[in-house]
């Protein structure tokens, strides 16, 4: 089996169903990162399902050679939980969008990480409705025009990885679509934890919302909107590398610093992953006073829902023995009749 | 003479005196917090080993802990029992048991005229009786002369019976239910053997409570025994009834439907997952089943019931029966799923225990309008088999059908059970689990020439290719599929096609059933009573006593709801009159008329009460006048 798992290509994980996704969208090149790393998991193919809800991301079980499930509208997580609990052995994948994970699916989202089912969740975030002609969602910015908000919309968007992290998810991540270096590992990290992961993967909608991502995605202007966390080193960013993150002692809130301005390289926060308070601070941070944080924000091994049942049942079968139904219907008072 | 006071009449001959009787009603009534339906449910165990056939109905408040002495508080448990075939927990009470002045107002009007009324005098105080807006005292004022009246003072009885173990006033007043069980048991000649021994199960590890219960219970007994009680009322005989011969217990419709679908996943070799999400009166089956990890059952308690539902479905695509239970408000949340697993052609047992509606209606309060909601109740041409269960042991095999028809044809199925089937308890005869036929699942392992739209051509079921096995990666979803391929299709004759094929796969199902038999009488005739679920029992009887009166009444009994059995067109068709009694306004009934074009009449009641035997028997003869 191994062997030939590691003969597998991108081709092998490529369905034959033509990709009907918008011509520039996002989802074309977080496909190819996932078609191009599947190999690289050394996992059977027969052994990972991608469950997914509605809307454009929702699509994408279609165009992986793997077994997959275009549920229903929010579902992902609840139908993806079944799977897992019907068999643990399975690799299972949720794929879902800002509208489908965060509106009418929050819930499963939440109760799904609070369990810490084993699932790798994927939120193809591009704060619009796309499929459905470009409403706002529920992570879109304030003052977004859209067919239902032509003045724009007042209400207030929702982070991604805070509502995850909130929701007791041992681990969060935020990537970008066409970066395939960045994605790809951080993808890979998700999937390698065993328990609830939640990637946000920031997603260009050419259509209805382009270039929302582009402070942090365009080369020139990036390095000073987005800051690349990781485990152990100091939060530095910028263009010329000495703009910092630093805590203040005081208020307990983040602050920009510049190195040699008005801080000194030990008063720069260094990233801890396992820790819940940085990961809160640091998911929170937004554009323009704050960079963006992409990377592994958060990562906390934690018993997963699904094994901790297994042992249960094991230990619980142990002690009773297999069921006899035969004696099951006939325990407690019984009489007979002649 | 009316039906009314043929009834009377009848009733009146199981007045105390005649001692010996063919059936008698029970009906224990007290605070929630007196142990009403612990009561009930011991004097039930031993009844059922005395030898009677009989059956059981709590009826209890929805408020966990109503204020002490409320009218709406009131909890009740009712046994009928007899030497005769039993399918009802009785129309009128024979003997009344009331704790308090709120249960005899509010059960009062159940108990027939002569019947015994017993009430513990120690709780009728002013505060109570004002609780229960009386004016006066009505054990002392005369306004129960109609009946017989058996006054006692229970409060002081019970202090006294378990002073010598000193666990305080309020422990000891507790166990007033079971000095009044002691009390019942003596009046119907029965053994306390078998309740002594609950309490020393019960309160294993509180040997003081325990002990104190069972000096209560001897206690009410020996009160019975010597003291002098008022003329006529002395100890009922209740002969054995005639039943089959073999090993029984007693069983609720809970843990029926329980057993029956662990039953049925082993007949069908299959895993299950019960998702489900607390709702009244569901939720006991999703405790029955967690209770029974020793078995190849997980269960999931959900955030909602449409994760419930959606894990269940996940559960089946990866190779497992899912299984979601709830009620009908429930219910209404499950539907966009259901009709998922309709398009995505999975397997998927919904089990719906109606309760009164709509909205939050009555939760504890029985009812079958959800019927409709069954049948068409769905977004899209979504047909589903519907199967309902007719008792509590009934749900037995019906679980089995419901998993049998499920794994058979890649299809939801809806199994109707409802409050008074899943609370109700009766004698069960212990099926032998060998008994049954198997009907295993075949999954697809072969890769050549697979595609996930193969369907076996005989029932039209979609194969089931489950995850894992290799050469067989595929995607199903909820996009109109390709007749050939199962690949995305949008185009008209497909999506035709498809409809026409879902449609053909359910209506299959009717050959794949039972036909339609006679529960009692002949197969032609004029007048047929039909029904499906709990309005079994009060049918049964009702055209059982007309029958022996020589009226021309049969009773069909319908269990397959959807796909209805090939026959039954043909078989109503043979009768003059086809009379409907439904717990809903009358569902069933138009779905007789539009399929069949036939003249049904509905018999209806939304009380959130069963059915009284007299009020079919009334319908009956008004029909055949």
């Amino acid at each position: 089996m191994n062997q030939a798992v590691d003969k597998l290509t991108v081709a092998d994980y490529s369905s034959d169903q033509e990709v009907r996704w918008c011509p520039g969208c996002g989802d074309y090149a977080i496909l190819k990162t996932i078609q191009k790393l599947m190999p690289e998991l050394n996992q059977a193919k027969e052994n990972h399902v991608f469950v997914s809800g509605i809307g454009c991301s929702s699509r994408f079980p279609y165009y992986m050679n793997t077994y997959g499930f275009h549920t229903i509208h929010g579902r992902a997580p609840s139908v993806a939980t079944g799977v897992k609990l019907a068999n643990p052995d399975l690799d299972v994948w949720v794929i879902t969008g800002d509208g489908d994970a965060l509106s009418i699916g929050g819930n499963h989202t939440m109760h799904a990480l609070r369990r810490n089912v084993d699932l790798n969740i994927l939120l193809f975030n591009n704060e619009i409705y796309g499929l459905t002609k470009g409403q706002y969602s529920p992570t879109s910015k304030v003052g977004t025009r859209s067919p239902s908000t032509p003045e724009g919309s007042v209400d207030r968007p929702l982070s991604p990885c805070a509502i995850a992290l909130g929701a007791g998810a041992p681990f969060v991540a935020r990537s970008i679509d066409t970066e395939m270096k960045h994605l790809s590992p951080v993808v890979k990290e998700s999937y390698l934890h065993k328990g609830a992961s939640f990637v946000e993967i920031l997603q260009n909608c050419p259509i209805y919302n382009d270039g929302i991502f582009e402070q942090v995605k365009d080369k020139k202007i990036a390095p000073d909107f987005r800051i690349e966390v990781e485990h152990g080193q100091p939060l530095l960013f910028g263009k010329d590398n000495n703009k910092g993150i630093r805590l203040n002692r005081e208020s307990l809130e983040l602050e920009v610093v510049t190195l040699g301005d008005d801080a000194s390289l030990e008063e720069i926060l260094v990233h801890d992953k396992t820790s819940i308070t940085q990961a809160n601070l640091l998911a929170a941070m937004q554009g323009p006073d704050f960079p963006v944080a992409v990377g592994i924000l958060y990562h906390r091994p934690a018993s997963a829902y699904v094994s901790d049942l297994e042992q249960q049942r094991l230990s619980l079968r142990e002690s009773r023995g297999e069921g006899k139904l035969q004696e099951l219907l006939s325990s407690g008072h019984i009489w007979e009749v002649k | 003479m009316s039906a009314e006071t043929q009834e009377t009449v009848a009733k009146a001959s199981h007045s105390p005196e005649s001692q010996a009787l063919e059936d008698v009603v029970v009906r224990f009534a007290g605070d929630s917090g007196d142990g009403m339906q612990l009561t009930g449910s011991n004097f039930t165990e031993v009844t059922a080993l005395f030898g009677n056939d009989l059956a059981t109905f709590p009826d209890f408040p929805a408020e966990i802990r109503a204020p002490a002495g409320s009218t709406f508080g009131v909890s009740a448990f009712q046994i009928y029992f007899g030497s005769e075939d039993i399918t009802t927990s009785g129309d009128a009470v024979d003997v009344l048991v009331a704790m308090n002045p709120a249960a005899l107002t509010t059960n009062l009007e159940t108990v027939v005229p002569g019947g015994l009324v017993i009430a513990d005098a120690g709780a009728f105080n002013e505060k109570n009786l004002k609780k229960a807006n009386y004016d006066s005292n009505p054990l002392e004022d005369g306004s129960l002369d109609a009946y017989r009246l058996l006054t006692i003072d229970i409060h002081s009885q019970v202090l006294a019976a378990v002073e010598e173990f000193e666990i305080g006033h309020k422990a000891a007043l507790r166990c007033k239910n079971m000095w009044t069980l002691g009390l019942v048991l003596w009046l119907f000649d029965r053994e306390k053997a078998t309740t002594i021994e609950n309490l020393q199960r019960k309160f294993a590890s509180k040997p003081d409570i325990a002990n104190a219960n069972i000096a209560a219970l001897n206690a009410g007994h020996a009160y019975g025994e010597t003291a002098e009680l008022p003329t006529g009322v002395n100890v009922y005989k209740v002969p054995k009834a005639k039943v089959a011969p073999g090993i029984y217990r007693n069983v609720n419709g809970t843990q029926a439907l329980a057993w029956g679908l662990i039953a049925g996943g082993q007949l069908a070799n299959i895993n299950l997952l019960f998702a489900s999400y607390p709702i009244t009166p569901a939720s006991g089956l999703l405790h029955a089943l967690a209770a029974r990890k020793e078995f190849d059952v997980t269960t999931f308690q959900a955030e909602d019931e449409i994760a419930a539902v959606c894990a269940a479905i996940g559960a089946s695509f990866a190779g497992s029966l899912g299984i979601t239970s709830s009620a009908g408000p429930g219910i209404a949340l499950k539907t966009e799923a259901i009709s998922l697993a309709v398009s995505a052609e999975l397997p998927l047992v919904v089990v719906n225990t109606q309760r009164g509606g709509p909205s939050t209606g009555l939760p504890t309060k029985t009812e079958q309008s959800d019927l409709l909601q069954a049948f068409y109740g769905r977004h899209g041409d979504t047909p589903l088999p519907v199967i309902a269960s007719s008792s509590p042991s009934d749900c037995f095999e019906v679980a089995i059908e419901a998993v049998r028809i499920a794994t058979k044809y890649m299809t939801p199925v809806m199994l109707l059970s409802d409050g008074y089937i899943s609370n109700a308890s009766e004698p069960w005869l212990i099926p032998d689990i060998k008994d049954f036929a198997a009907f295993p699942v075949e999954f697809r392992t072969e890769p050549e020439g697979f595609n996930p739209s193969l369907r076996d051509p005989q029932s039209l079921a979609r194969v089931w290719a489950k995850p894992g096995t290799p050469g067989l990666e595929h995607r199903i979803g909820g996009i109109e599929k390709s007749y050939e391929t199962g690949n995305i299709s949008y185009d008209p004759d497909n999506h035709q096609l498809m409809t026409d094929t879902r449609q053909a796969k359910v209506a299959g199902i009717s050959t794949d059933i039972p036909e339609q038999e006679v529960a009692l009488g002949e197969s032609k005739g004029k007048l047929a009573v039909v029904g499906w679920g709990s309005t079994f029992g009060p049918i049964h009887q009702a055209v059982k006593r007309c029958r022996l009166e020589g009226l021309d009444v049969s009773h069909i009994h319908v269990r397959y709801l959807s796909p209805f059995p090939a026959n039954l067109h043909a078989l109503l068709a043979d009768f003059d009159k086809v009379l409907v009694p439904e717990m809903n306004t009358g569902q069933l009934v138009k779905i007789l008329r539009s399929e069949f074009l036939i003249d049904a009449k509905g018999l209806n009641k939304v009380s959130g009460q069963p059915f009284k035997i007299r009020e079919i028997t009334n319908a009956i003869k008004a029909e055949l006048a």
